[in-house]
């Protein structure tokens, strides 16, 4: 990716309100898991979960492979069922009457997965699905696709799109629909080094301009330091860590803060 | 890809065949190629212009296209929609797929001599065999194609809240698009393939009656004629299912820059 597009995604982060942890709190649930278990045959993939997320906050799941961070990110989505416990959303969302419960949850996956036969703009119009159609989907889907910096690539097919332009397109096609929380299952793990620091602040800026609740699946702890208010860690199906992350934003990669935390971390899972 | 490089491309194309018949025309003007095994393209020429005033000509290619695609439309309509039942739904592929592979392996030639019992030599016999010929690249190809579709695009569209109409246009029948195209142009060789030798075997009209009778009476030019008339329609098929492949499949890859 050309230094140019690299200095344009820098300048998009804006200096946010610093947010202390403590001040979630106050704020509604958008989800809680309750002594959620999940089982595939006889092997236990997760067990007992309990974990309340307010609203607006950004959470960082990680774990070794296999943990079950991801069962518990497709439990979120609705894409698996738990086989013990529950899992409740944010209270008014029922109410409504409108809404199922995952249908304000968006999932971006480790893969872009775009499709190939539809252009860069149709793909995020995906996003869209059961919420607008005609010009206004194409309209919220050029503002979203300029949001992610691809305005000018809206016309053009997925294939001829770099890795990071490609999943660039997947977070405007989760984003595009407002979603209250929005589940990411590794997104940035097959990028190379500096298209995923790039992509991280992307999220971040995005992440503070629509206050949605975002739990975030990763291998990567500097990552989830660097972005998340919350890290939990996983182990051998149970919450192992539930860390909070009281460090103001802008954060500087690098700083002494974070790699105490990414210290307690990596102990618990290695320790 | 500009006008001219195309032009160039397809002339390129063009090129064997343009040698060939030059050479065939030396050969038989100089006297190498007997008149009675090959008769030079110029006598073909002739022949042509002369069936052609006549009309039998266009009166024989009209019934035989007519007939080749009224096989194909049969065939290949059944053949999709089985493609698609037995893609989508296990219980469908489970009921028919073990019937249809074994049918399938009956060479659907080898017919002939019962549906000509069954239909005389009227048009359904040539029909018959026609959509049954065209029938199962059709339905393996469309078949294969949607079994072949990503599951994670069809994951990812199910999360994204997308029913099973949206789905299936949107995910499904694109994906699959590509291997059905490869059935199209399989099944458009098979139908004139089918249709030739059927007529060949029991016609009172068409293209292959055309060449049958011809041989009856020594008329070597029109056999040739008959059989250059084969490749041109069978190029001219082939040629409009590529225009299809590559206006739908502008996406892929393999038609950018192509």
């Amino acid at each position: 990716m050309p230094a140019a597009s690299l200095a344009a995604v820098r300048s998009f982060v804006a200096t946010p309100p610093a947010l202390p942890a403590e001040q979630f709190i106050e704020r509604p649930r958008a989800f809680a898991f309750k002594g959620v278990g999940k089982n595939f045959g006889d092997k236990v993939v997760l067990d007992g979960i309990d974990l309340e997320v307010p609203v607006g906050q950004f959470v960082a799941v990680i774990g070794k492979s296999g943990c079950g961070k991801s069962t518990l990110l497709r439990l979120l989505a609705g894409l698996d069922r738990p086989t013990a416990g529950s899992l409740t959303f944010r209270a008014e969302e029922k109410r409504g009457g409108e809404e199922q419960d995952h249908s304000r949850t968006r999932f971006m996956f480790q893969e872009p997965r775009l499709l190939p036969w539809a252009s860069v703009v149709k793909n995020v119009e995906v996003g869209l699905t059961g919420i607008a159609s005609g010009t206004d989907a194409r309209q919220r889907a050029l503002d979203m696709l300029a949001e992610v910096g691809l305005a000018d690539r809206a016309d053009e097919w997925p294939s001829v799109l770099s890795g990071g332009q490609k999943q660039r397109v997947a977070l405007a096609r989760a984003l595009v629909g407002h979603p209250r929380i929005l589940a990411l299952d590794e997104p940035l793990g097959a990028l190379d080094a500096l298209t995923r620091i790039e992509m991280q602040q992307l999220l971040e800026r995005i992440w503070l301009a629509q206050k949605f609740t975002a739990v975030l699946v990763t291998h990567d702890v500097a990552e989830a330091v660097a972005l998340a208010d919350r890290v939990v860690v996983i182990s051998a199906g149970k919450i192992a860590l539930d860390l909070d992350v009281p460090v103001q934003r802008p954060r500087r990669r690098g700083s002494a803060e974070l790699a105490r935390l990414e210290g307690t971390i990596l102990d618990r899972l290695f320790g | 890809m500009s006008f001219s490089t195309r032009l160039h491309r397809e002339g390129i194309g063009w090129a064997l065949p343009v040698l060939v018949i030059a050479g065939w025309e030396a050969a038989s003007r100089a006297g190498v190629m007997p008149a009675n095994v090959l008769p030079a393209p110029s006598a073909v020429a002739e022949a042509f212009w002369r069936l052609t005033l006549s009309g039998e000509l266009i009166r024989n290619i009209g019934v035989s296209t007519a007939r080749a695609l009224a096989g194909f439309a049969i065939g290949g309509s059944i053949g999709f929609a089985l493609g698609l039942a037995n893609g989508l739904s296990r219980l469908s592929r489970g009921l028919t797929d073990t019937t249809l592979q074994m049918i399938r392996n009956i060479p659907h030639l080898a017919l002939i001599p019962l549906v000509i019992l069954w239909f005389g030599i009227d048009e359904e016999a040539k029909l018959f065999l026609v959509a049954l010929g065209v029938f199962f690249p059709i339905y393996v190809n469309t078949l294969l194609g949607i079994q072949s579709v990503d599951p994670q695009l069809v994951e990812m569209g199910r999360v994204y809240g997308m029913d099973r109409r949206a789905l299936f246009f949107r995910v499904i029948l694109p994906g699959a698009l590509p291997a059905i195209f490869v059935g199209l142009r399989y099944a458009l060789g098979i139908m004139w393939l089918t249709l030739i030798v059927a007529e060949t075997i029991s016609a009172s009209s068409g293209l292959g009656y055309m060449a049958m009778q011809a041989r009856e009476f020594l008329l070597i030019d029109v056999v040739v004629l008959s059989i250059l008339i084969y490749a041109l329609l069978g190029k001219l098929a082939d040629s409009l299912a590529r225009l299809l492949e590559r206006l739908s499949l502008g996406w892929h890859p393999a038609f950018q820059n192509a």
